[in-house]
C-alpha cells in the first residue's frame, strides 16, 4: 500500500447544534484520487474548507506528509502543497486569465515582497502560468480578463491556478459543478492526466466522472463516513446505496 | 457593465494616462512663472497645497483603490509627520535629514501598530477603526500643551536641507513639492505594477483565493498599509514646511473624508485618478469658495451628478469623452 499523503484524524466540527463534521477518518495515498461523495448538505464542503485551512474544526487532526497542519492557516497549508479549487468558482475577475496563475506561479517563485520590477513581465511566471493553462486546455484564452469567460472556462482557470501553485495534492470541490456534459467530459480527461502527478481529495457530483476517477470512493452521509472502499465495494454497499445513490442512480453511472 | 469596458480602453491606449499626467506635471511646473504674471504668491500657495494633499491622495489611493482598504484616518498620518516636524523645529532641531527619518520612523511606526489591528477587520469596521484611530491622533495633538495645544503650533523657522536655507525659499519648497509628488506618482505606480502590488491588488478582488493560492493577505495589506502612512507623513512634513504652522485640525476626520472624496472623484485604482481629483478639489474649493461661503452646497451636489454620471471618476469621464481610440 503507498504512502499516506493526508491523512484525517477524528476531524469534528458544528455549527451550533448542527453537527457538519462527524468524528472523520479519512486518508489520500500517493498517486491516488479518493472520491467524497454525499448528498447536498452532507458537509462535503465544510469538509474541505477544515483541510484547506479556511475553517477550523472543533477537534481533530490533520496531518500533511507526516506534519500535523491543523494549527497552519489557509497561506501556510498552501505553501506546505495543499492546492485547492472552490465549488463556488474564486478566481481573480478583473486580472487577465495568465495573470490569474501567474500570481499562483509568484508563490514558489521567491519572495513576492518585491516592489519594483512588473510583475506581469517577468517571463519565468508567465511560461509556468501558461504551461498550467496549457494542460487545462485554456491556452488559448490567457489575455482574455477573467471576469469575461464563459463560466465553464471560469472552472477551468480554478484548476490551473491550483495546479500553477505547485501542490504537492489537490483538494477539488466540484469541479465538474455546473458544466455541460461535453465539458465535463473533457475535463474528466485532465484530470484522469493530472491524476497521475498530484493525488486528489475529489468531491462530485457527476458520478460518472467520480467512477471513471476515483480509486476510492468514501461517502459522506450528515458529517460522517458511512461507507468507504473502492468504487465497486461502494456501489454494492447496501449503507451507500440507501444513503444517497438510490439504486437508479447507480444503474444509471454504471 | 461600464466598468467592464473600462479595462479595455486603457488598453486600447495605453499612452493616454502618461499624456494627462504630462499635461498635468507640464501645467504644475510651469505655475511659478506664470504667477510673475498673474495671481503672484497666492497662486504658488494654492499649487503647493494642491501638490501636497495630491501625494497624500495618492497614498491613500494605494490602500483604498488598490489594496480596498478604505481609511477613514488617513489624514492622521499627514499630521503625525506635520508634528514630528514642528516639535523638532521648537526644539531646535533645524535639519531636514534628521526630521525626515523621524517622521517616517513615527508614523512607520503607528502604522504598523494601528494597522495590524485595524487589518483583523474589513468592510465597515475597518472605516470605523481607522475613524477611531485618527481621532486618537488628533486628540492626542491637540492635548501637548507644550506645543499650542488645540491652537497650533507656529513655526518662525523653516527647516535647514543639509545645511543649506533651501526650504526657507518660496521658490525651494515649490520645487521640493513638485519632485516630492512627481516621485510619489511614480513609485506608487511601480509599487502598484510589482510582485507586491499583484497581491495587493487581488487581495482586493478575492482575498479568500489569495489566502488559498499561499500568500498570507494580511502581511501584504499590513506593508501596504505602513507604505501608505510613510508617504502621508512625509507630505505632512512638507505641509509643516510650507505653511509655517501645524495644528490638530491637520488630522480631523473631516480631511481624511476630503481625501477619500479627492481620490473617488479623481477616479480610483487608475494612473492619473488620485492626482486629478485632488487638483480639482482644491481648485474647485478655491473657485467656489470665493463665491460664496456656503461652497459646500454647491459642491456637493457636484459630487452626487459626478457619482452618477462619471462612473470610474474624472478619469473615467476623460476616456468616455475621448471616446473608442
Amino acid at each position: 500500500m503507498s504512502e499516506v499523503v493526508l491523512e484525517l484524524k477524528g476531524l469534528s466540527k458544528a455549527f451550533g447544534a448542527l453537527v457538519v463534521t462527524d468524528r472523520v477518518d479519512l486518508d489520500l495515498r500517493r498517486g491516488e484520487c479518493h472520491a467524497l461523495i454525499g448528498p447536498n448538505g452532507a458537509g462535503k464542503s465544510t469538509l474541505i474548507h477544515q483541510i484547506s485551512g479556511l475553517l477550523k474544526p472543533d477537534a481533530g487532526r490533520i496531518a500533511f506528509e507526516g506534519r500535523d497542519v491543523t494549527g497552519l492557516s489557509q497561506a501556510e497549508r498552501a505553501v506546505a502543497g495543499l492546492g485547492r479549487s472552490f465549488q463556488i468558482t474564486s478566481i481573480l475577475p478583473e486580472f487577465t486569465v495568465l495573470d490569474n496563475v501567474a500570481l499562483a506561479a509568484q508563490m514558489r517563485a521567491g519572495s513576492s515582497m518585491r516592489f519594483f520590477a512588473r510583475a506581469d513581465r517577468e517571463e519565468p511566471l508567465n511560461r509556468a502560468a501558461q504551461e498550467a493553462l496549457n494542460r487545462v486546455g485554456l491556452g488559448d484564452r490567457a489575455g482574455i480578463v477573467a471576469g469575461e469567460l464563459a463560466y465553464g472556462e471560469k472552472r477551468l482557470v480554478e484548476l490551473a491556478i491550483a495546479i500553477a501553485g505547485k501542490p504537492r495534492a489537490l483538494l477539488l470541490d466540484e469541479p465538474m459543478a455546473g458544466m455541460g456534459r461535453a465539458e465535463s467530459e473533457s475535463l474528466t480527461e485532465t484530470l484522469l492526466e493530472l491524476k497521475a502527478q498530484y493525488p486528489m481529495l475529489l468531491i462530485e457530483h457527476d458520478m460518472e466522472a467520480v467512477f471513471r476517477l476515483a480509486d476510492r470512493v468514501s461517502v459522506l452521509v450528515a458529517g460522517a463516513i458511512v461507507a468507504s472502499g473502492t468504487p465497486d465495494e461502494v456501489r454494492a454497499d447496501p449503507k451507500a446505496r440507501a444513503a444517497y445513490l438510490g439504486d437508479d442512480h447507480i444503474e444509471g453511472a454504471a | 457593465m461600464t466598468s467592464q469596458a473600462d479595462p479595455q480602453a486603457t488598453t486600447a491606449s495605453p499612452r493616454a494616462p502618461l499624456v494627462i499626467a504630462g499635461l498635468l506635471f507640464a501645467v504644475l511646473a510651469a505655475i511659478p512663472l506664470l504667477s510673475e504674471l498673474w495671481g503672484g504668491a497666492w497662486l504658488t500657495s494654492l499649487a503647493v497645497r494642491a501638490m501636497i494633499l495630491a501625494i497624500v491622495a495618492i497614498s491613500l489611493d494605494l490602500l483604498m483603490g488598490h489594496g480596498g482598504m478604505v481609511s477613514f484616518g488617513h489624514s492622521a498620518f499627514v499630521a503625525i509627520g506635520a508634528y514630528a516636524c514642528g516639535i523638532m523645529l521648537t526644539e531646535g532641531v533645524y535639519e531636514m535629514a534628521l526630521i525626515l527619518p523621524v517622521a517616517i520612523a513615527a508614523a512607520g511606526l503607528f502604522a504598523l501598530a494601528s494597522g495590524a489591528i485595524c487589518l483583523r477587520t474589513s468592510g465597515v469596521s475597518f472605516i470605523m477603526i481607522t475613524l477611531a484611530f485618527g481621532q486618537m491622533v488628533y486628540f492626542a495633538l491637540g492635548s501637548l500643551a507644550q506645543y499650542g495645544a488645540d491652537d497650533g503650533l507656529t513655526l518662525w523657522s523653516g527647516p535647514d536641507f543639509l545645511g543649506t536655507r533651501w526650504l526657507n525659499s518660496d521658490m525651494g519648497v515649490y520645487i521640493t513639492v513638485f519632485a516630492v509628488l512627481l516621485g510619489t506618482w511614480a513609485l506608487v505606480h511601480r509599487i502598484v505594477q510589482s510582485r507586491f502590488g499583484r497581491v495587493l491588488r487581488a487581495a482586493r478582488q478575492n482575498p479568500t483565493r489569495v489566502a488559498s493560492m499561499g500568500y498570507s493577505v494580511f502581511r501584504y495589506r499590513l506593508t501596504a498599509y505602513v507604505i501608505a502612512g510613510i508617504i502621508a507623513a512625509i507630505a505632512g512634513v512638507l505641509w509643516a514646511t510650507h505653511a509655517a504652522f501645524v495644528s490638530p485640525s491637520l488630522g480631523a476626520w473631516q480631511r481624511s473624508g476630503d481625501l477619500i472624496v479627492m481620490v473617488v472623484l479623481g477616479g480610483m485604482a487608475t494612473r492619473n485618478g488620485a492626482l486629478v481629483g485632488a487638483l480639482f478639489f482644491i481648485l474647485i474649493e478655491e473657485t467656489l469658495s470665493a463665491i460664496t461661503h456656503d461652497w459646500r452646497l454647491i459642491f456637493g451636489p457636484l459630487l452626487v451628478l459626478i457619482a452618477l454620471y462619471a462612473r470610474g471618476g474624472l478619469v473615467g469621464l476623460l476616456d468616455r469623452i475621448r471616446g473608442p481610440a
